[in-house]
């Protein structure tokens, strides 16, 4: 389920009533905007040309050099100005003072995917779903470097520190599926570390709370999230540019080394070939070019992607037999 | 011909046109020839012209990157370069374009070469210090780019923590060496440029006489004075944590993250200032002289000048409105920003009251004057937006930024920088350029800038993250609109470059004064003589003593 992509959108859409008051605050700012500054582009233009050396025009000058112009000229614009500043602090207050009632879920950045857990226990990765007509606060931290959830359709985000937990809370008023990134450059694969956030009445949520083991397909389905945050199909899927063994129906197989041996793909075999994959578990016939994962893939990520594993071989197997 | 002193040689070589300077000391470019003679000089014109080339050659890199980044964009889906390719092609962009161009742009340039000339000094105060300025430069640079070009730095330019310190495989502590150098660079000039504006102004030259060039660059000096040494001691606490783990920055090892924001943000604030407040003072010569009338309010903008480079120390808060600063901070650093707007509005006013009932030349200069004043307009504004908080909780980290800081920074610096640079070229090189090329520059970089960057303040609006090399589809269609006005802008870079070049030994000879522009340098001959004047140089009476004056009475016809 991916939000709308139109070719051409002019303006994002709004999932809260902060969303919408923040579209006010930047419309009328960008209507003193255009009071300030279109008298002053058609001023330069206008005594470009009226002035212009050569043509006949009026050059005498009154006493115009007072000092009461020049305070105005400095002091009305800023005070216009300030009027925003207040605007904007007001939003800022409220969407910092969390409601006692907010539904707290909490959310890990990592390299270079998004956690989130649910206060049930369900988790999932990059996508998050969420009910709506409810305070929401996401609790958030960083597993390595600064990373920033950002929120668009709520007109939100907030940095995930290594240190120390922040958060977020919004109340979301309106349904539909919305992009949410991270947006403090993260490192190679910054640009990837996006989702979906989806939005959903309250009945939708409990139900799909209820179903998400299944959607997710328990540890497997999981392990294939893993499998796509990694990057693992780029050179493992069929048809990948880089030419790597395909994965599918591998657990439980025989598989020939670069050196001659010959040994079982069982579950030992995977979780080292993918900690520290070439040396002597090179499979023969290819390159020595897969990166070691070793500090890269926590445990429990590891247990999920070799489910995953173990799951595309017993598919491949039913298949196999009549 | 040979070294020494050749009291009447052409300017560089020229088969057509025969000398015609004839009496007149040698002028500074032809009193000495070897390579010596400008590897080693003291003279500040020279070493300006030695910034002039270096800045432009780091220019060509930092244009080169910009390119290649939007050509990356055109395709949503990241196929043109890897992650990787991508993210050194940002960093290279950001750190030669920041510390390598638009720092020492104006300042090392025409700073150098104007202030003794329009103060009325033979040289600067320290002059060998001056050319070892240059070489502190050249050294950090040449330092960086070796260690982006040889191994790639992907950290962006701001080098937060801790990517950079312990999670970044890159050759992140040469890069950094490089820019800590540079620092120092920054620091002996602007020392040299306050030492000088406080002891060598001729007899008569009082501060309220000084051209706001020479006053905006006073400001920038204590800029370069106060600022730089926090991101020195910033950029070597980072190389520390990085290469032995002090716990400064890295929460593995106790230290905190953002400390290394403030101490980024408290020079790097400043450091927009750096660019614009000389740029503000080359617009501020420009457009009195081509509007033949008083710049309006004089003491008014040169008040200006300090009071923007003060507010500018108390600001860099605005960077971290997300980034976990507390909210206290972060409401008194909106508030603060907001008074930045003070100062910046009284000088754009006051360039359109001077133009008011003048008498309007629209030569190249003037046309980038202008467009420089409505691009600093927009930038200028769309940054209270930024430190507007419930804003800022929006557009913080995407396009929107990028938008907004290049047009304070590319439309601050970059037009100011090409405005001045066609301003002072008869005065730099004794040569004039050809008017009509100028002018179709002028056009091409105004349209060109906007195509490219203002579709970025809607694609941030939409909230495209920055430092994206993957990105919705949807974004599609505004990124190619703003790489195809990077086209016509790099088209309207290399028009420059090849007209300058060529009039240096093509061009006609220029006149002293080709303007009729006021000030102590139009008064030399055209290039000046190697010790500037020929004559003790007299103050004006008041600055900018055009025919146009305020409270003149009866009609002007020209």
């Amino acid at each position: 389920m991916n939000p709308t992509d139109l070719a051409l959108q002019l303006w994002p859409a709004a999932a809260s009533a902060t969303a919408v008051e923040t579209d006010w605050l930047i419309l009328a700012f960008t209507v003193l905007t255009l009071l300030l500054t279109v008298p002053v582009f058609v001023a330069i233009t206008w005594f470009a040309i009226r002035y212009r050396q050569g043509e006949e025009a009026d050059r005498s000058h009154g006493n115009v050099r007072s000092v009461l112009i020049e305070i105005s000229w400095m002091l009305i614009p800023f005070l216009l100005t300030l009027i925003f500043f207040v605007w904007g602090a007001r939003l800022f207050f409220i969407s910092k003072q969390v409601p006692g009632d907010a539904m707290v879920v909490e959310a890990i950045g990592r390299q270079w995917m998004w956690k989130f857990q649910h206060p049930t226990g369900q988790s999932e990765i990059n996508d998050l779903h969420l009910p709506i007509g409810q305070p929401i606060k996401i609790r958030m931290i960083s597993q390595d470097v600064i990373h920033n959830l950002y929120l668009p359709a709520l007109r939100m985000q907030m940095a995930t520190l290594p240190d120390r937990y922040t958060e977020l809370w919004f109340k979301a008023d309106r349904t539909g599926s919305y992009r949410l990134y991270c947006s403090e450059y993260c490192g190679t694969d910054h640009s990837k570390m996006d989702g979906t956030l989806t939005l959903m009445t309250q009945a939708d949520y409990a139900a799909w709370l209820q179903n998400a083991g299944a959607q997710q397909g328990g540890q497997a389905g999981a392990g294939r999230v893993v499998y796509e945050s990694y990057g693992c199909g780029a050179c493992h899927d069929p048809g990948a540019k880089v030419r790597a063994p395909s994965l599918a129906g591998l657990y439980g197989r025989e598989v020939r080394l670069a050196d001659g041996r010959t040994v079982t793909a069982d579950e030992t075999y995977l979780r080292d070939k993918i900690l520290n994959p070439n040396r002597q578990k090179l499979a023969a016939d290819y390159k020595q070019v897969m990166p070691a994962f070793r500090n890269v893939i926590p445990p429990d990520d590891l247990d999920r992607l070799v489910s995953y594993l173990k799951s595309t071989g017993a598919t491949a197997q039913q298949e196999a037999q009549p | 011909m040979t070294s020494g002193t050749i009291t009447d040689g052409p300017a560089l070589r020229d088969p057509h046109t025969p000398d015609s300077r004839i009496g007149h000391g040698a002028d500074y470019l032809h009193a000495e020839h070897t390579l010596r003679s400008w590897f080693f000089t003291t003279d500040h014109k020279r070493i300006a012209l030695l910034y002039l080339a270096s800045i432009t050659a780091f220019f060509v890199i930092g244009a080169v990157t910009a390119g290649l980044v939007r050509l990356a964009l055109v395709v949503p889906d990241g196929q043109v370069f890897t992650n990787d390719t991508y993210n050194k092609l940002f960093t290279i962009h950001g750190v030669v374009m920041v510390w390598f161009f638009l720092i020492p742009s104006i300042p090392a340039t025409f700073g150098n070469f104007l202030i003794p000339l329009m103060i009325g000094a033979r040289d600067l105060a320290f002059p060998k210090l001056n050319l070892a300025s240059w070489y502190v430069f050249m050294t950090g640079a040449l330092f960086t780019l070796a260690s982006v070009v040889l191994g790639g730095v992907d950290t962006g330019w701001t080098f937060y923590t801790p990517l950079s310190t312990a999670f970044s495989n890159t050759w992140v502590v040469p890069a950094l060496i490089g820019v800590t150098i540079v620092g120092f660079s920054s620091i002996l000039t602007g020392l040299n440029f306050v030492v000088t504006i406080h002891t060598m102004r001729a007899p008569g030259m009082t501060w309220f006489r000084l051209p706001i060039f020479v006053w905006t660059h006073y400001a920038t000096s204590l800029i370069f004075l106060l600022a730089t040494p926090v991101i020195t001691v910033a950029l070597i606490l980072l190389i520390a944590e990085r290469a032995f783990h002090i716990g400064v920055f890295d929460p593995a090892y106790g230290g905190d993250p953002v400390l290394f924001q403030h101490l980024f943000w408290f020079y790097s604030h400043p450091a927009v200032y750096i660019m614009v407040l000389p740029g503000m003072g080359v617009i501020s010569e420009i457009v009195p002289a081509f509007a033949q009338k008083k710049l309006f309010g004089y003491k008014f903008v040169a008040y200006a000048a300090i009071g923007l480079a003060s507010v500018t120390f108390f600001v860099w808060g605005h960077h971290m409105f997300v980034n976990g600063q507390s909210d206290f901070a972060s409401v008194a650093f909106s508030v603060l920003s907001f008074a930045v707007a003070v100062p910046s509005a009284v000088k754009v006013y006051n360039w359109t009251a001077t133009i008011h009932k003048g008498s309007l030349k629209l030569d190249t200069p003037m046309l980038y004057a202008m467009g420089y004043i409505g691009l600093f307009v927009l930038g200028g504004l769309t940054g209270l937006y930024l430190a507007t908080l419930a804003i800022n909780q929006h557009v913080h980290a995407t396009y929107f930024v990028v938008a907004h800081f290049h047009y304070i920074m590319v439309g601050g610096t970059v037009l100011a920088f090409l405005g001045g640079l066609h301003f002072w070229w008869p005065k730099i090189t004794g040569r004039m350029y050809i008017e009509a090329w100028g002018r179709i520059s002028a056009f091409l970089i105004f349209i060109g800038f906007n195509v490219t960057f203002f579709p970025q303040f809607i694609l941030g609006y939409l909230g495209m993250p920055r430092r994206y090399h993957v990105y919705p589809p949807e974004f599609q269609f505004l990124n190619i609109l703003s790489s195809a006005g990077s086209t016509i802008l790099a088209v309207g870079y290399l028009f420059p470059m090849v007209y300058l070049v060529y009039s240096i030994w093509f061009g006609k000879r220029a006149p002293a004064n080709p303007w009729d522009a006021k000030g102590l340098e139009w008064t030399v001959p055209s290039p000046p003589p190697a010790h500037n004047f020929l004559t003790e140089p007299v103050a004006p009476k008041v600055p900018y003593d055009y025919p146009l004056q305020a409270r003149e009475t009866g009609r002007q016809h020209s």
